[in-house]
């Protein structure tokens, strides 16, 4: 076995007394949302703050946020894909799992926000394409699928090799074998493999713009005060990508340090994407400067509680907070290379995932806290939606955290095609300066 | 076919809130609470919102009695995924409860805030119950309702009027709201017969929608103050 297919299978051969530690963590922590879910369910959505006209809160707060950052992942490693960027090679498996279980977490809030789940089959049997609801529910439903696609795709070489090298129990042996559907690894199947996986990360791109897209339309094609907007889709879209990047910079550093990966996680990925997430907090605060500028001038007497709300009363911790943790102290940390070490860049990550989190409760709530004819209202969330809230983030690490106890966290044969493409253009360069030298030699010797 | 349309003369109006006690007893509205209320869950199919111009000593004070808008342009008809809030070949917009999967798009979406949600099971003390009116459903837990304009009432007209062997006419129908109402503020009627009293007071000076600028053509219209 090479260096890095030791370094990779380790993690999946033994298992440490910390990852049961952290394991029982998350998992009690899982449960105790779903405690609380199972109390909203017997008592009614009553148990949460919402009331009218604060209809949405927490939960659509929720998923918005793990939506956004499904967009890590999937759509970085396709982009990278498609300008062939070689850095990328190490990264792409942790971001594909990212996701693929912020979608299904970020899927799940709209279980829990409703108030008849049982009936969530309706969308299907009744569904009507006049609702941006199922647009939502259509794109996402793709993503997750094409998702999953682009997730196990390019694992099928590394399953291959898992099952002819794993040694450990029966179930893993068996679990490896089905899973890699026969992989032998000629040269017919790497072929339809690359094929496969260019189209995909082709088709991704759209795909995840359009998910972010008509996951802002939910509120955009209401008529309420600042969600009946134009900059709502692409500005989600934008924060999506962002809150993203950072998340999967903290997996990325969990994982280099849990997993040893630090020769394959190195410094040059953490610079590179750090650089990608500055330009996303830059293009974030112009979003977020050019909504409010226009507000502001145009005045419109529906609009300015919501912003003043936002921007001077109850809301206003949250409105400032995010403005520092998404556009002041990103770039700042980020804008000088020394920031965008990994210290630097999680330092920044963690503030920035804090930060979207308080942007997409900002947009959900104020705005229905301020109807145009009933009574202006406060929400107050209660411990239920927060357990909620714990338990879902719980649930998200729990997911992750099981994947890559079951499969390995590098594209292993990614990697090692990128050292030898690597190899190869040095021997074409040193071949290349050789000629030279000899071409002049020539020269000279006339 | 007819398109049911109120109208509420706010010279008239003088914020009893008989409308609301009428309304809820007729639709058997869940009880909330004074608890439940102070949160903002009172359940008011027809609301009377109070409302005031200008600073003391100068101050309009007015009520306006907001039942469901039965917007011709409903924004919650448009979003239900679910086509469990619909908009009826008469142009009132009903909610299937049976359908309706408790998603609250429509709440959010309405304007007027005129959607309610069921956050507990519906709760009516002792003494109430044995006065629920057996002609309307109560609503289960989790999904949402409003105002129906008395819908049941219509069909409960059209029964008679075919049982009595007579051609049924709009003025058989009227909501709850409009036959109890104190000042006389409320009329009823049918807005595409233009002999109609609703289609002759919809061409006064004094008449306004609310929300007009939204667009969505509400068929309750209001008539202004003197």
């Amino acid at each position: 076995m090479s260096r890095i297919e030791q370094t990779v299978f380790a993690p999946l051969r033994t298992t440490g007394k910390s990852f049961w530690v952290l394991f029982t963590i998350l998992a009690a922590l899982t449960g105790w949302g779903v405690f609380a879910y199972i109390y909203q369910l017997s008592d009614g959505l009553g148990v949460t703050g919402l009331s009218r006209p604060v209809y949405w809160g927490i939960y659509l707060t929720n998923f918005v946020f793990f939506i956004g950052i499904s967009h890590a992942g999937t759509l970085i490693s396709a982009i990278l894909r498609v300008t062939q960027a070689n850095w990328r090679r190490s990264i792409t498996r942790i971001a594909e799992a990212v996701t693929v279980f912020a979608l299904c977490v970020g899927g799940l809030q709209i279980l829990i926000d409703m108030g008849r789940p049982e009936r969530a089959l309706n969308v299907i049997l009744y569904g009507r394409y006049q609702s941006p609801f199922l647009w939502d529910f259509t794109c996402i439903s793709i993503y997750l699928f094409s998702s999953i696609t682009y997730l196990y795709l390019p694992m099928l070489p590394d399953l291959a090799r898992l099952r002819d090298k794993f040694d450990g129990a029966g179930w893993r042996k068996w679990l490896y074998t089905t899973l890699a559907l026969g992989w032998k690894g000629n040269y017919e199947q790497h072929h339809r493999l690359e094929k496969a996986i260019a189209i995909l990360a082709i088709a991704i791109i759209p795909i995840a713009v359009s998910v972010h897209t008509v996951v802002s339309w939910i509120f955009g094609m209401t008529l309420q005060p600042m969600w009946h907007s134009t900059i709502l889709g692409p500005y989600f879209v934008v924060g999506a990508i962002f809150s993203g990047i950072a998340t999967l910079f903290l997996a990325m550093a969990l994982m280099r340090k849990v997993m040893h990966l630090e020769e394959w996680l190195t410094e040059k990925q953490f610079n590179y994407l750090g650089l990608l997430l500055l330009v996303m907090s830059v293009l974030w605060t112009y979003f977020t400067l050019s909504e409010y500028v226009t507000t502001f001038y145009g005045a419109l007497a529906d609009e300015m509680p919501v912003a003043n709300a936002k921007i001077f009363g109850e809301f206003n911790w949250a409105f400032w907070t995010m403005v520092l943790f998404n556009g002041i102290l990103p770039f700042v940390i980020l804008i000088r290379r020394s920031g965008r070490t990994v210290m630097g860049t999680v330092i920044a990550s963690i503030f920035i995932d804090i930060g979207m989190w308080l942007e997409r409760f900002t947009i959900v709530a104020p705005s229905l806290t301020r109807p145009r004819l009933s009574q202006w209202a406060i929400y107050q969330p209660t411990w239920v939606e927060a357990s909620i809230t714990i338990g879902s983030l719980a649930m998200f690490a729990l997911l992750f955290v099981v994947f890559f106890k079951l499969f390995p966290s590098l594209a292993i044969w990614e990697v090692e095609e990128g050292v030898e493409i690597e190899e190869r253009r040095k021997l074409a360069e040193k071949i290349r300066l050789e000629d030279l030298r000899a071409a002049s030699g020539v020269a000279s010797g006339e | 076919m007819p398109r049911w349309t109120m109208a509420i003369d706010l010279d008239k109006c003088l914020g009893c809130q008989a409308c609301t006690v009428a309304c809820r007893m007729e639709n058997n509205t869940p009880i909330a609470g004074p608890e439940q209320a102070a949160k903002g869950r009172a359940m008011l199919w027809n609301e009377v919102i109070p409302s005031s111009d200008g600073e003391y000593p100068n101050v309009t004070a007015r009520y306006i009695p907001r039942p469901c808008m039965h917007c011709d342009d409903a924004l919650c008809v448009k979003v239900c995924p679910v086509k469990a809030t619909y908009r009826n070949e008469e142009g009132t917009v009903l909610v299937d409860y049976d359908r309706c999967i408790g998603c609250r798009f429509c709440t959010v979406a309405c304007p007027y805030a005129a959607r309610y949600f069921n956050w507990h099971e519906p709760y009516y003390p002792e003494t109430l119950k044995a006065h629920l009116n057996p002609d309307v459903a109560i609503r289960p837990k989790g999904v949402v309702e409003k105002c129906t304009f008395c819908v049941h009432r219509l069909r409960k007209a059209r029964e008679q009027a075919a049982a009595e062997g007579r051609v049924f006419q709009a003025s058989d129908y009227v909501p709850a709201c409009v036959e109890t109402c104190t000042g006389r503020a409320r009329y009823f009627g049918d807005l595409d017969d233009p002999a109609s009293l609703v289609s002759q007071l919809l061409k006064s000076p004094r008449a306004f929608h609310l929300l007009e600028e939204l667009g969505t053509h509400p068929k309750v219209f209001y008539l202004r103050e003197g």
